[in-house]
């Protein structure tokens, strides 16, 4: 017990509170002189920080664009997989593939789908339409991260969403079948309000690794095309270990931080509290 | 839903899910000069030359072997300090417990970039390593070894929560009885538990396993050498080293996937029980 106490404090809880400090600091890991204290400065000028606030918009629009159609596509899998028929292992175990292999993995994968003689271009051509270049256009690259990374995330999502379907009673659907409900009214009525605490944590737990979105993008762009891609986690990155600034590098993640657990905690409560 | 037409939809969305995997595999073994223009798949004179390539270029036997000894490394800690912490969360009440295990639980949602700057410094201030002093400082510590890359990953949160759900569903009569009997600790829980632990230990495994072979970020920035690289960066490297070529780069992918592919495959039920039980049982 003791070891283990010992090493979650040291390798978890001192580095956020390290983190904490050297946000407010100024600090140059080449310089051997150790961190300068500047106060609330890197704070302050991140508020006014263009390439912040876009990296912040970017990575909540990566979000908003993954998560609802992850969620709803997860759903529908898992109603399919959740009846029992012989077999439905199998493809519950192919469908969470996409979930185990790495992110770099599967986006060097998708980097080949989106490449300009890729499978996307050689549907298009196949149909009489002009290819596109997915990762190199400002318009399309965000998307087609995002289709990525919706395809990547239904594995988990649809196998802690069949744990919710099958924790909801039997009896509940027969009781509603005798008072006549059909497939929708069970669906609105009895599949949703009991997939509710599922769904909390699969909401939060999505908007907890979306939100740090950056293997992805190593890959896929970069950043780019013209910092369309570039999240915060991304901007993160560069701005510690590329520019070397890691006291104002530290002050974004506390941010993200601070945008994570409120937003998870707000969406926490708008699925929680809708009980009339 | 018609049997037959839901099972279709099955079939259908499995395969639209499977295959980026089919065409990463067939372009893996289809030769360079026919890796544009075409989209059978199954390439018409299958070649290893890819293989070859990708061992050669990207230095993936050298990295297969790193990431061989950082996770099951990894998981042996694991496996052993997190399933020992999460027994003595749930079964030996101590002062504390309970503020302790929120926190631990807390630890989920911190972003990665949030401790990936300090446990930088944290792994290059390690006194007398890398050439530092006993302050650990002058040096690069343990940067860029693999004692480095692996000390962050030895107990996962994660892992201990999961081991405290199932010590705590498990019955306190026997150790209750063991005591009577004058059975000490440790032996109650050699003997009594940890044999009932089985498909925890496995969970365990399976989780770090997969998480630590995985894992991107912390090994890109402790690491810079190729000696030291990880296949997941190995194959990162590979590509941003150039002219993207896809034929050894899916060799290279497919290379990094088996493993965890065959751990997968041989634990398909402690994946996703453990995925659910750590949900569900809150």
């Amino acid at each position: 017990m003791a070891p283990a106490a010992v090493y979650v404090i040291v390798f978890h809880f001192v580095p956020v509170v390290y983190g904490f400090v050297l946000s407010f600091t100024s600090y140059s890991p080449l310089s051997r002189s150790g961190p300068e204290f500047v106060g609330g400065d890197h704070y302050t000028s991140l508020l006014s920080d263009p390439d912040f606030g876009r990296a912040l918009l970017i990575t909540g629009r990566y979000v908003l664009q993954v998560l609802p159609l992850t969620v709803a596509i997860a759903l529908v899998l898992a109603m399919l997989v959740n009846r029992p028929f012989k077999g439905v292992g199998f493809f519950r175990s192919a469908l969470y593939i996409p979930h185990i292999v790495s992110l770099t993995a599967v986006s060097m994968i998708w980097l080949w789908m989106y490449s300009q003689n890729g499978l996307f271009n050689e549907v298009l051509s196949f149909f009489g339409l002009p290819g596109q270049a997915w990762l190199l256009d400002e318009q399309t690259a965000l998307n087609a991260a995002s289709a990525m990374r919706i395809w990547k995330a239904l594995g988990s999502n649809m196998v802690l969403l069949l744990a919710g379907l099958q924790s909801i009673p039997k009896e509940l659907y027969e009781a509603a079948r005798v008072d006549g409900a059909g497939r929708w009214n069970l669906f609105r009525y009895v599949t949703l309000p009991g997939l509710r605490p599922i769904l909390v944590y699969v909401v939060a737990m999505d908007i907890i690794f979306l939100a740090q979105g950056f293997a992805e993008i190593f890959v896929l762009t970069q950043g780019g095309p013209l910092g369309s891609t570039t999240t915060v986690n991304y901007l993160i990155y560069t701005e510690a270990f590329q520019y070397n600034q890691f006291g104002s590098a530290s002050a974004m993640a506390f941010v993200l931080f601070a945008l994570i657990i409120g937003f998870s905690y707000l969406s926490m409560r708008g699925i929680s509290g809708r009980r009339n | 839903m018609r049997r037959a037409s839901f099972v279709a939809a099955l079939i259908a969305m499995s395969l639209i899910v499977l295959l980026p995997f089919v065409w990463m595999v067939s372009l893996a073994f289809t030769p360079q000069e026919q890796a544009f223009g075409s989209l059978s798949v199954i390439p018409a004179q299958p070649t290893l030359d890819n293989f070859v390539t990708a061992f050669v270029d990207a230095n993936l036997l050298r990295a297969l072997a790193n990431s061989a000894i950082v996770a099951s490394v990894a998981v042996t800690a694991n496996c052993v300090i997190a399933v020992l912490a999460g027994y003595a969360f749930a079964m030996l009440p101590f002062r504390g417990a309970t503020p302790m295990f929120y926190a631990l639980v807390a630890t989920a949602a911190v972003p990665v970039s949030v401790t990936l700057i300090p446990l930088f410094l944290m792994i290059r201030g390690i006194p007398l390593t890398g050439g530092n002093d006993l302050f650990g400082a002058g040096g690069s510590g343990l940067l860029d070894t693999l004692a480095g890359v692996v000390l962050p990953y030895l107990v996962m949160p994660m892992n201990i929560f999961l081991a405290r759900q199932f010590f705590s569903t498990a019955p306190v009569e026997l150790a209750e009885a063991a005591r009577i009997d004058g059975a000490g600790e440790w032996r109650i829980f050699t003997q009594i538990y940890l044999p009932l632990a089985r498909p925890l230990v496995a969970v365990v495994a399976v989780f770090s396993f997969t998480g630590v072979w995985d894992d991107f970020l912390w090994p890109l920035v402790s690491t810079t050498s190729a000696d030291t690289q990880t296949v997941q960066l190995a194959l990162a490297r590979f590509l941003a080293s150039g002219n993207v070529q896809y034929g050894p780069l899916m060799a290279g992918a497919v290379l990094v996937t088996i493993p965890v592919l065959i751990v997968f495959l041989f634990n398909q039920r402690s994946f996703i029980s453990g995925l659910s039980d750590g949900s569900l049982k809150g």
